[in-house]
């Protein structure tokens, strides 16, 4: 179970990017973020693993405060809090392999990692994980020889060999064409649904939020503005998080989606050029 | 700055508004400008050649047509004597480049604003050795350290090896701070610890680099090691410094055409391993 209690961040610079931001994610729900550009969800996110110092506020994971964690306890924190970004983050230049395995320094000494000799069972998970989101044929590749959704693949398997009790999950799919989005978003979900695992998916695309999580925290200007079920975001709730707009076409949309787009990702494809040619005269 | 309207009386009535970059004033500065800047170089060229012999420029071509003429032919019979020091050159710069890779690498560490343990006392020290060292002819290493440590190859690769550090060690800090700071996040975000996320993600987006600075630092001081011999620190320079004390044209020719061969061999070698890292 993850808490945080009355969160802020303010940057260096000035920047409020949190204001007393609380909640609580129960074991095993997958939780969407919204929001607009710049309203701190990123901030957010990386507050709980501390990649980002919170200014205030307290966070506990299970029994562990996690604000209060030295430098060799944060480590050991870290550990049990996988997590998957925007652009995949993998290090391009190391094989697939190597990226997954890397979800194990944490509990390696130095050496063993220097020399890439991991212990036998961290080795069999790595191909395990690997077979679970589909990529055993592409284990010493390089990672950047891999396409977007791949690449992302290997992000979810590096986050799962850490095997996490919460998952952080920075715009899984802002990279991903809408086909590839949905796939990664369901493999997403029936992972977490596996393993009980509780997850914050920070995340764009309001639609995509509603089919596929159960619960959705809107932010805006780093205050939480609305907590609750995705039905219950209506163009009321959706102007209070994002601002005034025309949301009848973005609520309607949610079904239509995940039907239209399931398949057809070609279609969206000759759509956007019919655009773009359309647009040119 | 108000765009500048012309002459409205001018043939073409209906012409639209008329867009300069710089007004009228701006133009004449500018103008202004490169007139006190001819001035001024004229004024430098009249001091610099004050002290110029004329009577010697003139003579300069049938100067070096003598020399010329004098050069020609090479004294093949030399060649033999030539392959140990040229042996020397080489091992004075493959030596000094590796003996100024373990120091340079710490260094760029150090002075990378991304991995350096301490921005306000370590970075600019790291800074300092790197300018201290780049600020140094090889040449004028090589004649401080020939009187330190004596005369011979010794003191080249030395000479070579504390150049080298700071064109290495900057180049390679510039590399570390350009990495993508995303990847050295996700590996933190693992609980890897700061030598792992070194390992692990810092390491594998330089190594291109860093592969691509030592050769062509490897290039640079074959040329560089090849005139070390002239303050006594081994190597061709050493035949070459020999052979013009006592006038020995057709043998400075002969080297030339060996250093020629070489510099040639090693831009060769150097472009091949970077075309094939990058």
């Amino acid at each position: 179970m993850l808490r945080l209690e009355g969160l802020s961040k303010v940057y260096g610079t000035g920047d409020r990017a949190l204001t007393d931001v609380s909640f609580t994610v129960e074991p095993g729900q997958v939780v969407g973020l919204i929001g607009p550009s710049g309203a701190g969800k990123s901030t957010l996110i990386r507050c709980i693993n501390r990649l980002v110092e919170p200014s205030a506020g307290k966070i506990s994971l299970g029994d562990l405060d996690i604000t209060q964690l030295s430098r060799g306890g944060l480590r050991q924190a870290r550990r049990r809090i996988g997590m998957i970004f925007q652009e995949y983050a993998l290090v391009e230049r190391l094989t697939v392999m190597e990226n997954v395995l890397s979800g194990r320094l944490g509990y390696v000494g130095f050496w063993r990692s220097f020399f890439r000799k991991f212990p036998p069972e961290s080795v069999e998970n790595a191909y395990r994980l690997l077979d679970r989101v589909g990529l055993s044929a592409h284990v010493n590749k390089r990672a950047d020889a891999l396409s977007g959704g791949q690449r992302q693949r290997v992000g979810i398997a590096r986050a799962l060999e850490q095997d996490p009790d919460l998952l952080l999950i920075d715009e899984p799919t802002a990279s991903l064409d809408p086909k590839t989005s949905r796939q990664i978003m369901r493999l997403i979900i029936e992972i977490c649904d596996e393993r009980g695992l509780p997850a914050i998916i920070n995340i764009h695309d309001v639609a995509l939020a509603q089919q596929f999580v159960q619960r959705i925290i809107g932010l805006q200007g780093g205050k939480v503005v609305f907590d609750g079920s995705p039905d219950e975001l209506d163009a009321d709730v959706l102007t209070r998080i994002y601002g005034e707009e025309d949301w009848s076409a973005t609520i309607r949309k949610v079904d239509e989606d995940a039907e239209g787009t399931e398949d057809s990702a070609e279609e969206i494809a000759a759509a956007l050029d019919r655009e773009r040619l359309a647009g040119l005269t | 700055m108000a765009p500048v309207m012309t002459d409205t009386s001018s043939e073409q009535v209906t012409s639209g508004p008329v867009w300069r970059k710089r007004t009228t004033k701006q133009e004449l500065a500018l103008w202004l400008g490169w007139l006190v800047l001819a001035a001024f170089f004229i004024f430098c060229w009249q001091i610099m050649t004050k002290t110029t012999i004329w009577a010697f420029v003139y003579d300069a071509p049938r100067q070096a047509l003598d020399i010329g003429s004098r050069m020609v032919p090479p004294r093949w019979e030399y060649l033999p004597n030539l392959l140990e020091p040229l042996w020397d050159t080489i091992a004075i710069a493959t030596l000094g480049t590796l003996l100024a890779l373990f120091m340079a690498v710490p260094v760029a560490f150090l002075a990378a604003r991304n991995t350096t343990p301490s921005t306000r006392f370590i970075r600019p020290v790291a800074l300092l050795i790197i300018v201290s060292s780049r600020s140094i002819n090889s040449l004028i290493w090589a004649l401080l350290l020939v009187a330190i440590i004596g005369p011979g190859v010794m003191a080249g690769i030395v000479a070579i090896a504390f150049r080298s550090i700071g064109f290495v060690a900057k180049l390679l800090y510039e590399a570390i701070e350009e990495i993508d700071a995303t990847q050295v996040e996700a590996v933190s975000a693992t609980g890897a610890s700061k030598a792992q996320i070194m390992d692990y993600a810092v390491v594998p987006q330089i190594l291109p680099a860093f592969a691509g600075i030592t050769v062509f630092r490897w290039d640079i001081n074959i040329r560089e090691s090849t005139v070390l011999g002239l303050v006594g620190a081994g190597g061709l320079g050493l035949r070459l410094q020999e052979s013009l004390n006592v006038l020995a044209w057709p043998q400075v020719t002969i080297i030339f055409i060996l250093i020629l061969i070489t510099v040639l061999v090693s831009e060769w070698v150097s472009a091949k391993v970077r075309h094939a890292i990058i």
